[in-house]
């Protein structure tokens, strides 16, 4: 014994504690993952130009003029003063575009947020008790699996009036059924860990147990399910907006944007195909991120 | 020796059934997990429970630990019915160490928060005093203090044993159920950590109920052991009467296939028939019977009923009192 | 290597200095390091190791189930004279079930849920063997009864998951054994299973063996299951074969401080005194990213040296059976154990 401590006391094999903390980890696979990489840093440039649009943007995104209607972006012969043109009130496309951003991006993180608050309770709940209450709650989520999203957001709206608070409170009631399904499979694995039992046995408390022990080991996926649910949403309001049931003019809204660029698009196509697109980003930035996440937090699941 | 009438842990006629659904639409049916089973664990011993998957051991377990109530029967601990104690109290004389180092312990928790948990749950002292409780227990499984900061994933299997006997032990608990504590563990490995458990148990007076399904570790370590089989208990015995002369053929079947690590003696034939029985439809008269070498017509139908001497207890026909 | 008698019938299996590095993103990871072995038919070696010791991965690379990211490389590593490192995806193929055979831990992770039993029988047949549905049919009937399963034929058109753990493990042997293969390879085939089921599988398999014929590699980390199975042993520690020979001698001497450590470490019965301190192996197995040098085990063991750290010299005995890598002569760690308690080995 004593030998060996003696011989090996710099020996660069001798060690205990092996390799980086779990946190150490995951920020190192999450900065060596391209993919995420680029879609946080898309969606890290758009919030941050959503938050600052009034400083950001060149012009009032609802002032109107009249005399200068749909003057084409720069790339097709505008000039630098509408770099992305006007629309048919004369609006400047690219004030409305950074405007619109903050509709997307708000719509998407609260609707994401009610519905993540709804589905884990509820997929939480399910996975942990088991029995009766997971019967309810596979019974609640089968029922909302059973309605057309657009459909029932339609109704809705068209009963109670198109406005961004309706929007909103319409998604997040909505999109909770993904959350449900993956925290309630989640919950399920993580039930049956031994340190679950350990916690238990040492007499914690359910909300301890639920809060301490198993939250934070299914915070991953619940991370990834927001991503993809906040596409989800921002895809929908768009969707919404487009069909007219969505926010109101004169918010600046892509969805909208398309909506009223599309009587122009045989002559002006790029009224619709300049909000198309950044919506297009948008949505495959998140995706991206929410992928890289899963890839990230979860590498054992990698193939 | 006051203590000696009453045990610090006795189960009296513990039965514990779930109903289990097969298939789709099949109609539930009884599941008889722990039948009848009566033990005592007197103060300091060390009971060791063997038995094959299947057989109820880790239900027992979790019995014990309030994390099961039995269907009918009762725990006693120190005399006193189980159902009486609230949660808290029983957590503080009962602790687990469970079979999996890397499935007991929160990978998101860093080692001092997992050792703290008890303390923090019960309240007990303030966060310096829970630090100063957590060096002293790291000290005691054999552990650095500056692996307080790491998290489980960053420890080797040993150390993550050692991390969960700490949690059990922090608390200063009387009995530790130990559900398979070495078998996840490499063989150079394992060795540490029954030396760590024999040494605990003499130098704080715990109690073990010891599950394993390696005999060779029963043997090393128990006082006493139990032979589980089916939900019911067929023998127990002091461990030196148990391992010199069983009596029950179940007992003998599972002493025979133990390979013991001697080159040139061959593979045992332990005459037992492969299949462990479904435990939703055990067999009638003596469960054992399918298996046993010496059946006789009578443990077709009739269940034997134990026999209780000098040596323990034993439910055969063979020892029918 | 081969001068003496015994050894004439060539091995069919031979393996010279088996090296395989895994690429990781923090650096080359030296799995297993210089491993040469020899196996002929109707033998029986056991790879002795624990985790991380490259045991598993040694089978897979004579599998060649590595994967595409992992090469494995040797100065030889031939079966019955074909070359493997360098044989085609096809020859592998051909090989695999038909003259290698694999059984894994756990039976139910290698069975296809999806398919019956009989269909997973007879494929390895009809597949490897060009036979007929018939008589692969009869054949699959045939090895179950032989592995102990009882009503056979009903058996074939039942799921893996109607089967108990014990079962599934017979229906892989029989699978295994379905092309009649020259080399099983078995990666601890009894671990997950009950005591009383262990005795039954072992016994099977070394009875399946003699019949057979065939050569067996058994990885273990069970030194009962070794002493009971094996012909050789061969331990593994940290990538590396630091002692092989006949079972009988690894048992009796055991000359490598690992081994040696080892066998302390298990009660014996009838001769550790119950309850009292084993013996132990202090540390845990070292990191083998980056350059790797000298003994491994320096960390752990009680008679490292300063010159552990450099290159170690392998010994072997006068008939070249028993052979281990220690910077100690043979014997004199023996010496010394006998000098320092008073009893020998």
């Amino acid at each position: 014994m004593t030998l060996a401590t003696s011989a090996n006391s710099v020996d660069p094999l001798l060690q205990d504690i092996i390799g980086p903390t779990p946190g150490q980890q995951l920020r190192r696979r999450f900065f060596g993952h391209r993919g995420l990489m680029i879609g946080a840093s898309v969606l890290g440039l758009l919030l941050v130009i959503a938050v600052l649009a009034p400083v950001v943007a060149p012009h009032d995104p609802y002032a109107q003029d009249l005399m200068a209607r749909m003057k084409p972006p720069v790339f097709l012969g505008g000039t630098w003063e509408n770099i992305l043109g006007t629309d048919h009130l004369g609006r400047d496309y690219l004030s409305r575009l950074i405007y619109g951003a903050r509709v997307s991006l708000l719509i998407g993180f609260v609707a994401a947020l009610i519905s993540g608050t709804i589905g884990t309770a509820m997929g939480v709940a399910a996975g942990y008790f088991g029995g009766r209450v997971d019967m309810v709650v596979t019974f609640l989520i089968n029922v909302r699996l059973a309605m057309p999203v657009v459909l029932v957001a339609l109704a809705v709206v068209a009963i109670l009036g198109g406005s961004l608070q309706v929007v909103i409170g319409v998604l997040g009631l909505l999109l909770w059924d993904r959350f449900a399904v993956v925290m309630r499979a989640s919950t399920l694995q993580v039930r049956g860990r031994e340190y679950v039992a350990a916690a238990q046995a040492i007499g914690a408390s359910t909300p301890r147990i639920l809060l301490s022990e198993i939250m934070p080991n299914i915070m991953n996926n619940l991370i990834v399910v927001i991503t993809l649910e906040m596409a989800h949403a921002i895809l929908l309001e768009a969707t919404l907006s487009f069909l007219g049931l969505g926010v109101q003019p004169p918010t600046p809204s892509w969805g909208l944007m398309v909506s009223e660029g599309k009587n122009m698009m045989l002559f002006e196509p790029w009224l619709v195909l300049i909000p198309g697109t950044v919506l297009f980003v948008v949505v495959l930035a998140i995706n991206l991120m929410g992928d890289g996440l899963r890839d990230v937090t979860a590498p054992e699941n990698r193939s | 020796m006051s203590q000696l009438d009453t045990p610090v842990l006795e189960l009296r006629n513990v039965t514990k059934t779930y109903s289990v659904k097969q298939g789709l639409f099949g109609k539930p049916k009884p599941l008889t997990a722990v039948n009848d089973v009566s033990i005592k664990l007197a103060r300091g011993e060390v009971l060791g429970l063997v038995g094959e998957s299947g057989c109820g051991k880790s239900t027992l377990a979790k019995i014990l630990l309030g994390l099961e109530a039995p269907s009918s029967g009762q725990v006693l601990v120190d005399g006193q019915a189980l159902g009486g104690q609230d949660r808290l109290a029983l957590a503080r004389r009962i602790q687990p160490i469970f079979q999996d180092p890397y499935s007991s312990l929160n990978p998101r928790k860093n080692i001092y928060d997992i050792i703290a948990l008890p303390l923090r749950v019960h309240s007990i002292g303030n966060e310096v005093s829970r630090q100063k409780s957590v060096r002293e227990i790291l000290d005691i499984v054999g552990l650095p203090a500056r692996v307080m900061n790491s998290y489980p994933s960053q420890m080797s299997g040993g150390q993550r044993q050692r991390v969960a006997i700490a949690r059990a032990l922090i608390m200063k608990p009387e009995i530790v159920i130990c559900d398979e504590p070495t078998s996840a563990l490499d063989v150079s490995v394992q060795s540490q950590i029954l030396n760590l458990l024999n040494e605990l148990r003499q130098e704080f007076g715990l109690t073990y109920l010891f599950i394993s399904h390696n005999l060779a570790v029963i043997e090393h370590l128990a006082t006493r052991v139990a032979v589980m089989y089916l939900g019911r208990i067929v023998e127990e015995a002091s461990v030196e009467s148990l391992f010199d002369a069983a009596r029950h053929p179940y007992s003998d079947a599972l002493l025979k296939s133990v390979l013991t690590p001697e080159p040139g003696l061959g593979i045992p034939d332990t005459h037992l028939g492969m299949t462990y029985p479904n435990p939703i439809a055990p067999p009638d008269g003596c469960h054992f019977h399918p298996r046993c070498p010496s059946a006789m017509d009578l443990c077709k139908s009739q269940r034997p009923t134990p026999l209780f001497d000098a040596a323990g207890r034993i439910e055969c026909h063979l020892f029918s009192p | 290597m081969c001068q003496s008698k015994s050894c004439q019938d060539t091995p069919i299996l031979s393996i010279d200095n088996l090296t395989i590095d895994i690429p990781t993103s923090a650096g080359t990871l030296h799995a297993v390091r210089g491993i040469s072995l020899d196996l002929k038919r109707g033998e029986t070696l056991c790879i002795v190791g624990e985790s991380g010791s490259g045991k598993s991965l040694t089978s897979l690379a004579l599998m060649g189930l590595l994967g595409k990211r992992i090469v494995p490389r040797a100065d030889r590593m031939e079966f019955d004279g074909i070359e493997l490192t360098t044989a085609s995806a096809r020859t592998m193929r051909k090989l695999r079930g038909a003259r290698m055979a694999m059984i894994f831990q756990e039976p139910m992770t290698s069975l296809n849920p999806a398919y019956t039993i009989g269909d997973q029988l007879m494929e390895a047949l009809t597949l490897h063997g060009g036979s007929s549905r018939k008589k692969a049919r009869a054949r699959a009937i045939e090895l179950l009864e032989k592995v102990g399963i009882t009503a056979a034929e009903s058996r074939l058109s039942q799921y893996p998951h109607q089967l108990s753990g014990g079962l599934r493990q017979r229906v892989m042997i029989a699978m295994a054994l379905m092309c009649e293969p020259e080399l099983i390879i078995a990666d601890e085939p009894t671990t997950a299973l009950d005591v009383t089921i262990q005795a039954q599988i072992l016994r099977l398999l070394a009875d399946l063996q003699r019949e057979m014929n065939m050569a067996m590699i058994l990885i273990t980390h069970d030194l009962g299951v070794v002493a009971r199975v094996a012909d050789k042993v061969a331990v593994m520690y940290a990538g590396e074969l630091v002692e092989t020979g006949p079972v009988k001698e690894i048992f009796a001497a055991p000359s490598h401080p690992y081994t040696r450590g080892l066998l302390r470490c298990i009660p014996l019965p009838g001769k550790t005194k119950r309850g009292s301190v084993l013996g132990t192996i202090p540390g845990i197995v070292p990191s083998l990213v980056g350059d790797v040098e000298g003994c491994t085990f320096r960390t752990r063991c009680e008679h490292a040296a300063p010159a552990c750290r450099g290159p170690i010299p392998l010994h072997s005995s006068p008939e070249g059976t028993h052979s281990f890598r220690c910077i100690y002569k043979p014997g004199s760690l023996q010496a010394e154990a006998a000098l320092s308690t008073g009893t020998s080995v």
